[in-house]
Order: C-alpha cells, then sequence, then structure tokens
C-alpha cells in the first residue's frame, strides 16, 4: 500500500530529526567539588547563604539518603547512576544581585533568546498587558525575574526559592517539606539535600493571580544534574496557574535531574500547574539524554480547593513522575490530564496519585500514552479512598496508542477503597491508528504526515485543551514534531 | 509447625523423576518462603497465619473420615457426571465413579496412574506450574502426594461432565491441617469436555488446602472449568491454575468463591497457539472477615488470540477482596483482542477492595482495555423499586442478584449456570 511506504519514510524523516534545542552555551560556571557528601551539601548551603535550619534539614536529608536504596519498581531499564560521579552545584557568573537585565551575562541572555523566552518582552512591548511572568532557571540559580512589581502590587510572592528563604523565611520553613518530606522517597530525599534553586509563590488570601506564571528549567553545564525545588502556596479563596517548560542542550552523557514541586491549596484555593517537558531524549540508539526523576504532590488542604496538573512529556531519555493530589479537605477536588509520548529508546513510567481523605472529595485522571520506536510507555497510579471520604467519586481514562510494532505500552492502576459510598471508574484502551484513518485523511488530500499529526493531537485533545494558551500552542507542535506520520 | 516443605514423611517414594522434581521443589520453596506482602504480585494479600507454629501435613489416615453427602452441580434426572472424590487431599476410589468412561480416556487418582500413566505424567507434571518462582508451586511439588488425573484423547467430545470434589473435614481437637493436591488434565486435540470442581468443608474446623493445576489444552480442544470454593470460613485455599492453549484451543472458566477465611485463585492462561480463545470470569460474595484474592494473568504469546474477563464481586461487613488481572501481550502476538473487567459491590463500611488491572502491550496492532468499578448500589435503581412498593432489603436484594447474574449468566453449560445461581442465591438468603 502507498500509504504504507509513505509512512515508512516519514518514519525516517522523524527518526532522522535532530533536536532542535541542541546547544551549549558557553558560561564559566562556579561549580561544586565533583561527587557527593557532607561537606557538599555544605557548600551548597554555604554558597546560598542559608540559614542554620536549613543546613540542619539537608544535612538530615542527605543522611537518611544514605540509608536508602534506589526505587527499581518503575517498568524502566537503565544502567546504575554512580551519584559520586556528578557535580551537584554550578552557578553561572553573575554580579552580586543583577539589578536590571542590562547587568545580566549578554550570552545568558542570548541563549534565552534562541530558545524563545522573551524576557525583554515587557520593555519591547511597552504599554502592552503582561500576560506571563518568567522566573527564567539557568543552571540552578535565577538570574532575573520579571514583572514583580505588578505581582508585589497584589502582595503575591513569586522569587527563587533561595531569595524567599532570605527574605521570607518563615513561610519557607512551615511550608517546606510539608507535602514532601525529606524522607519521601529516594530521589526527593536526594532532592532535599542538594536542592539548589527553583521557584517559591504565595498567593495571599483572595488574590486571583492577574497572570500565568511561568519558569523555563534549562539544563547547562557538562554532568551537572538538576535538583530544582518548587514551592506553591494559595492561600484561602486565592487562584493561579503556574507554567513549567523545559528544554536542555544536546549531550551524549546522560545527565540527572530530581526535582521536586510541592502545592499547598488552603480553603477553597485553585492551583493549575502545567508543564510541557521536552528535554533531550537521547539519540535515534537510545545514547544520552536526561533522566528524569520528579516527585511532584499536591496537598488541597483546605475546605473546596482544587490542584489540576496537566503535563505533556515528551523528552527525557527517562521519565519517573507521578504528579499527585492529596485530597484533605472537605469537598477538594484533583486533576490531572498527561499526555506522555515515547520515541526511539525513551521510557516513561509516569501516573499520579489521588489520596481521598476528605467528604465529598472527587478526582479525575486522564491519562494518554504514545510509544513509537522501541519506547516503552507506562501509565502507574493509584486511586485511594480512605474510610473517612464518604462520598469520594474519581474517574480514570487511560488510553495507549501504538506506532509500530517494537513499541510497548502498559497500564498499572492500583484502586484501593475503603468505604461504601465512594464510586470509582477505571476505563484503559489500546489501540494503534488504523489504516482507515489514514486513508480517510490522506483520500481528502492531507499529507501522511499531517494526517497522523490530526489523529495523535485529536487522541490528546482532551489533555491539551486544560493546558492555558500561551502552552497549548507548543505542546501541539510538539505532539506533531515528535510522531507526525511515523505510522505504518 | 509453619506451613512448610521439610515434613515429607507422608510421601510415598516414587520413580526417579517424581523424586526429582520433589526434591527441586522443596529446595525452590527454601529459597523461596512463603510470599509476604513485600512482593509485588503479594502486596494486599499477607498469609502470615501460614507461618504460626502449628500447622501439620494431613496425615493418610485423616482421609477414611466419612465426608457426608457430596455434592453435584447434575440434577437426579441426568446422566450422572464421572466424579473424583478427595478427602484431606487425598483420592477416595470408594467415593468416586468413573464408570462407562469412553476408549482413551483417563480419569483417576494421581498416585494410582502413576503405574499406568508414568510416561505421559512425567512429560506434564511440573512444566507448566512454576515451582523455581511461585512459591506455593514449589510448596506444592515439593510435597506433591495425591492428585487427579484427567486425559482426554484427540477428538473426544465428552459429554457427561467430570466433577472434582475436594472435601476438608477433621475432629475438633486435631491441629489445622494442610494439604497439596495436585490436577493435571491433558485435552488432546479437538477434544471437548466439561470440568467442575467443588471445594467445601465438612466442619467447621480449620484447614489449608494448596491447590495446583496444570492444564494443557490441544490444538482445537474446548474446555470448560467451572469451580466453586464454599469451604468454611475459617480455612485457607490457595489455588494456582497454570493453562497452556494450543491453536484453535479455546478456555472458558469460572470461578465462584464463597468460601474461606482466606482465599486466593491465582489463574496463569498462555494463549499459546493462533486463534486461541480465553474466557475467564467470576463472582465472589463475601462477609464477615473473610479475604478473597483473585489474581489472573493472561498471556497473548501468539496472534489472533482473544481473552475476555468479567468478575464481580460482593463484599460486606470486613470483608476484603483484591483483583489483580493482568493482560500481557508479547511482542508479535499481533491482532490480539484483550478484554477485562472488574466490578465490585461495596455493601458496608468497613469492607475494603484492592483491585489493580494492568495491561502489558508489545505489539501495535491489538484491541485491548480493561475497565474497573467500585461503588454502592445505585441510589436511583434502588429508588425506583422503591416507588414500586418493594421494600428496601428486598429492593437491595434483588438488586445484588441482578449485580451477579450477570456474571454467571455467561457460564454456557445451563446446568452449570443454574446450579451456580442457586448457590449465589444461597449467599444472598442466609438461613
Amino acid at each position: 500500500m502507498t500509504a504504507v511506504s509513505d509512512s515508512m519514510d516519514q518514519v525516517k524523516t522523524i527518526t532522522d530529526q535532530k533536536y532542535k534545542y541542541g546547544f551549549v552555551t558557553e558560561i564559566e560556571a562556579e561549580t561544586a567539588p565533583k561527587g557527593l557528601n557532607e561537606d557538599v551539601v555544605r557548600f551548597i548551603s554555604a554558597r546560598k547563604a542559608e540559614p542554620e535550619w536549613l543546613l540542619e534539614w539537608r544535612l538530615q536529608a542527605y543522611r537518611h539518603w544514605l540509608t536508602m536504596v534506589e526505587p527499581t519498581w518503575a517498568k524502566l531499564s537503565y544502567p546504575p547512576i554512580d551519584y559520586q560521579d556528578a557535580f551537584y552545584y554550578s552557578a553561572p557568573k553573575t554580579k552580586a544581585g543583577p539589578k536590571s537585565l542590562d547587568e545580566v551575562d549578554p550570552e545568558l541572555l542570548r541563549t534565552y533568546e534562541k530558545l524563545g523566552i522573551p524576557l525583554k518582552e515587557q520593555e519591547l512591548l511597552a504599554g502592552v498587558e503582561p500576560r506571563i511572568a518568567v522566573d527564567a532557571v539557568f543552571d540552578s540559580v535565577s538570574v532575573a525575574t520579571t514583572f514583580k512589581a505588578k505581582l508585589e502590587e497584589k502582595g503575591i510572592i513569586f522569587c527563587p526559592i533561595s531569595e524567599a528563604v532570605a527574605k521570607h523565611p518563615d513561610l519557607v520553613r512551615r511550608y517546606l517539606g510539608s507535602v514532601v518530606p525529606y524522607s519521601d522517597n529516594f530521589f526527593a530525599t536526594l532532592n532535599s539535600a542538594v536542592f539548589t534553586d527553583g521557584s517559591f509563590v504565595y498567593i495571599p488570601k483572595g488574590v486571583r493571580c492577574p497572570m500565568e506564571l511561568s519558569t523555563y528549567f534549562r539544563i547547562n553545564a557538562a554532568n551537572t544534574g538538576q535538583f530544582e525545588r518548587t514551592l506553591i502556596i494559595a492561600d484561602d479563596d486565592s487562584t493561579v496557574s503556574y507554567l513549567e517548560g523545559c528544554t536542555a542542550p544536546k549531550r551524549d552523557e546522560n545527565q540527572l535531574h530530581a526535582a521536586v514541586v510541592e502545592l499547598v491549596a488552603l480553603d477553597r484555593a485553585q492551583i493549575k500547574y502545567s508543564t510541557v517537558q521536552n528535554w533531550y531524549p537521547g539519540d535515534e540508539n537510545g545514547l544520552g539524554g536526561i533522566y528524569n526523576f520528579v516527585t511532584k504532590r499536591g496537598a488541597c488542604r483546605g475546605v473546596a480547593s482544587k490542584i489540576s496538573w496537566t503535563q505533556v512529556e515528551t523528552g527525557s531519555a527517562i521519565t519517573w513522575k507521578y504528579p499527585s493530589c492529596i485530597l484533605q479537605g472537605d469537598d477538594s477536588v484533583g486533576e490531572f490530564y498527561s499526555v506522555a509520548i515515547t520515541n526511539h529508546h525513551q521510557q516513561a513510567d509516569t501516573g499520579t496519585k489521588m489520596i481521598h481523605i476528605g467528604r465529598n472529595t472527587r478526582s479525575t485522571i486522564v491519562a494518554k500514552g504514545i510509544s513509537a520506536g522501541q519506547a516503552q510507555s507506562t501509565y502507574r497510579g493509584q486511586v485511594k479512598i480512605l474510610p473517612k471520604a464518604v462520598g469520594a467519586r474519581n474517574h480514570t481514562q487511560c488510553d495507549s496508542l501504538l506506532i509500530g510494532d517494537r513499541c510497548g505500552a502498559h497500564t498499572v492502576p492500583y484502586i484501593e477503597s475503603r468505604n461504601r459510598t465512594a464510586r470509582i471508574e477505571h476505563e484503559a484502551t489500546t489501540a494503534k491508528i488504523s489504516e482507515d484513518q489514514l486513508f480517510y485523511c490522506r483520500q481528502r488530500g492531507l499529507s501522511a504526515e499531517d494526517a497522523v499529526s490530526l489523529i495523535v493531537n485529536g487522541f490528546c485533545k482532551e489533555v491539551l485543551k486544560e493546558l492555558p494558551m500561551e502552552f497549548a500552542v507548543e505542546a501541539q507542535k510538539l505532539v506533531g514534531i515528535s510522531l507526525e506520520g511515523s505510522v505504518g | 509447625m509453619t506451613l512448610n516443605a521439610e515434613d515429607h514423611s507422608h510421601l510415598t517414594p516414587g520413580p526417579p523423576w517424581l523424586e526429582a522434581l520433589r526434591t527441586e521443589g522443596r529446595c525452590h520453596f527454601a529459597q523461596l518462603g512463603l510470599p509476604t506482602p513485600r512482593q509485588e504480585a503479594w502486596r494486599f494479600t499477607n498469609l502470615a497465619p501460614l507461618t504460626q507454629p502449628r500447622w501439620q501435613i494431613a496425615p493418610p489416615a485423616s482421609a477414611a473420615l466419612n465426608p457426608g453427602p457430596l455434592p453435584s452441580v447434575v440434577p437426579a434426572d441426568h446422566p450422572p457426571s464421572y466424579r473424583l472424590v478427595f478427602v484431606n487431599g487425598y483420592w477416595r476410589p470408594d467415593l468416586s465413579s468413573t464408570s462407562g468412561m469412553p476408549n482413551g480416556m483417563v480419569l483417576t487418582g494421581l498416585a494410582a496412574a502413576l503405574i499406568d500413566h508414568a510416561d505421559l505424567i512425567e512429560a506434564h507434571l511440573g512444566r507448566l506450574a512454576r515451582a523455581d518462582t511461585q512459591a506455593l508451586v514449589a510448596l506444592n511439588t515439593g510435597l506433591l502426594a495425591s492428585g487427579a488425573l484427567l486425559v482426554l484423547p484427540p477428538g473426544l467430545m465428552l459429554e457427561r461432565p467430570v466433577e472434582v470434589v475436594m472435601i476438608g473435614t477433621g475432629g475438633e481437637s486435631d491441629p489445622p491441617l494442610a494439604w497439596h493436591p495436585r490436577l493435571l488434565v491433558v485435552a488432546g486435540a479437538g477434544s471437548r469436555a466439561t470440568l467442575i470442581e467443588h471445594h467445601l468443608s465438612q466442619t467447621h474446623h480449620q484447614n489449608c488446602a494448596n491447590l495446583v493445576t496444570e492444564l494443557f489444552l490441544g490444538a482445537g480442544a474446548q474446555m470448560r472449568h467451572y469451580k466453586t470454593q464454599r469451604e468454611n470460613p475459617a480455612s485457607f485455599h490457595l489455588a494456582t491454575t497454570s493453562g497452556r492453549l494450543d491453536r484453535d484451543a479455546s478456555y472458558e472458566g469460572f470461578l465462584l468463591t464463597t468460601g474461606g477465611r482466606l482465599s486466593r485463585n491465582e489463574v496463569r492462561l498462555v494463549l499459546d497457539g493462533p486463534g486461541a480463545t480465553a474466557t475467564l470470569n467470576g463472582a465472589y460474595l463475601v462477609r464477615g472477615q473473610q479475604h478473597c484474592d483473585t489474581t489472573t494473568l493472561i498471556d497473548h504469546a501468539t496472534p489472533g488470540g482473544t481473552s475476555s474477563q468479567l468478575f464481580k464481586g460482593v463484599l460486606d461487613d470486613e470483608a476484603w477482596a483484591v483483583f489483580q488481572g493482568r493482560v500481557l501481550v508479547r511482542p508479535g502476538a499481533q491482532r490480539t483482542d484483550g478484554q477485562q473487567l472488574h466490578r465490585a459491590l461495596l455493601l458496608s463500611d468497613r469492607a475494603r477492595i484492592d483491585a489493580k488491572p494492568e495491561l502489558e502491550i508489545h505489539a501495535d496492532d491489538v484491541k485491548c482495555g480493561h475497565g474497573a468499578t467500585v461503588g454502592d448500589l445505585d441510589d436511583d435503581a434502588l429508588f425506583y423499586l422503591r416507588a414500586r412498593g418493594i421494600d428496601r432489603d428486598a429492593a437491595r436484594s434483588l438488586l445484588i442478584a441482578a449485580f451477579i447474574t450477570e456474571t454467571i449468566a455467561r457460564i454456557t453449560d445451563p446446568v452449570v449456570a443454574a446450579a451456580f445461581e442457586s448457590l449465589a442465591d444461597g449467599w444472598l438468603t442466609p438461613g
């Protein structure tokens, strides 16, 4: 069939496609010595001029980490990671505390321009209402924070977490580790010991954040794992939408990334956390790529609070990530919308946990997994209804799309209910793009490439529509780039 | 003593290959030990009570007890079934009836069959059940003393069903007894049969049955395999079934569980020939402190296979049910259709359900899906019935019966379907 041979060509085109963001910026980095020990932890803490309690917390985490073993339950295979063969801190050399963008290393700004982060947007577009505030993270240290004044007006705190430690120690101390304790899991504990930067957000009572908050993470210096720590607190009756996007320069060595994100939603607060993750996935032979071990968890502490996770995962060689919701407050709501696309030799083991504790708590899970090449994609999720969660409700939909006969798609849900009144529905399907669908589109004049993009975007639509406008466009393009035409 | 493989004084020495198999089983068990919830496959089922030091292997003499009336699904006006009866895991030829079997068919105690069918047993025993990875299979193999052998010659269409009845009994003062029987079924190409298992207790005495079943279905063979487990609420029932389906073979299984303090049915079916079809349905009805575990693996190893599973459960009081269903599609097993649905109804605030339906897909041209629901009775349906003057309890019973009937109705043998339906009704209206 012609469609088939065309598709085969397409597969080859996609296969040969090079990683778009593969460039390296030459910036002198001030690095901690290679390896991990108490001195490195102390070094990081000293570089950040942290208070004593935080150093103690880091050391406690480090000592606990020494007693832990790396988890092996995920459906992932990768060579053992040598945690002593990596740098745990590297900061770009900048003058202390840049007051404006002019003081920032121009090399750095050029990197952002290549990545398309419009840091200068506000100056250029004078008079235009700013819509996105960017807290750009470049190899662990935030270099510029924009729209600060606008946010400060509302009493919103949006700053690098190290700055928050200095300026708002009470808030940080109260909430840091309250959702993901330092002893939580191997990777979160490692992060607790050596986290370098990340964002801190506090939305005061009754405030609706006037713009989408956004952070672009970027891994740069060779052999430097990134260990961000993000903490978002939405006080009573507040609302915030946070965007996280990632690209990384091309490397042949695997890079370790172990981030922790903690969300706290108090009474009637709403947090929407969206991610587009497009880190270097390794080449077509499975060489290189980012190892992404992330702990993301939100606590709906208040009544009628809501946390919504949306993620589009197309990058990384290894993805280990389970954004979760602890539904403590009565009538609280948890949502998880996910698209995970794996190609070549990528492996993704991702999903969510919805822990229903309060009465009338509700959760929705929509997970779409797409596997191509020799990739393995696993949905792993847990829905747990505790005895007091009267009237709890969950609906889960997991769909997998397979492209090619050498990839794998797996679904491993855990459904645990201890309450009679809870209603749980779980549904999972697996399918491929049919020749009929392709034929139908091509017959109407679409190229094989456009046809697959259309079908896959349709498959993911339920999730993509949850993304804020700014991300939806990029996400749709990513979906297209990753898979267009790769059907035979 | 604790449930282990060390005491094997009850074993009659067998041929060298059997001794080697037993020794291997005991070695594997020594290495594996009893499963614990730390193992993923046993995450929700804890066998800790079996480690308490009081279990004894049922002595052969205990099999001589009178087991009381024998069950059968076959009504009196039908031709009787071929029947093997086991008491405390030992075959009782005096209670069994196998007369009038067609030529070439074998239905007898496994130990007795060693004389005439040693080669056939050697070629099949232990080939499907994995003693090296499954601890309970290792224990069963290491202590293998009795069981049943069913052989269907190629092309045999057996009209009368085969019933295997396993009864546990014991005196009030006896220590809890354990037995480890084996069922070996070899169905030749194109043969057809219906096999019904009954597992029950004569007394309220605590026992532990650790059963292993191996099923070989030749090309085009059709097997209907129905099981009811209604042992007393103090007993342990552990059953591991491994089946292999050759080209175009079809298997229809049903598991009805109402008994046991702790029960686990672990079924592994390999669709090992193109066009094989596996249907596995079941219902469990549990109350009190019962723990009921259903673990299935449908392994699509070859193209064009079809599998379907429907399990439904009703839990009352403090009952705890576990459903772990895995559908595996191996690389190259294209055009596979694998469907699974598990639904549980919780009638009490203290009941607990843990479900883990799992898909593992390594081929793209497949249609696989699973669904799982947990909930209480539908309020609207209850209201509808009550609005028509049906009282609350009657309305609830009606809805529960309807819920369970959906799966029992899938039993294609009408006689068995009727019998299982009345067993389920018996549970719903006790006393």
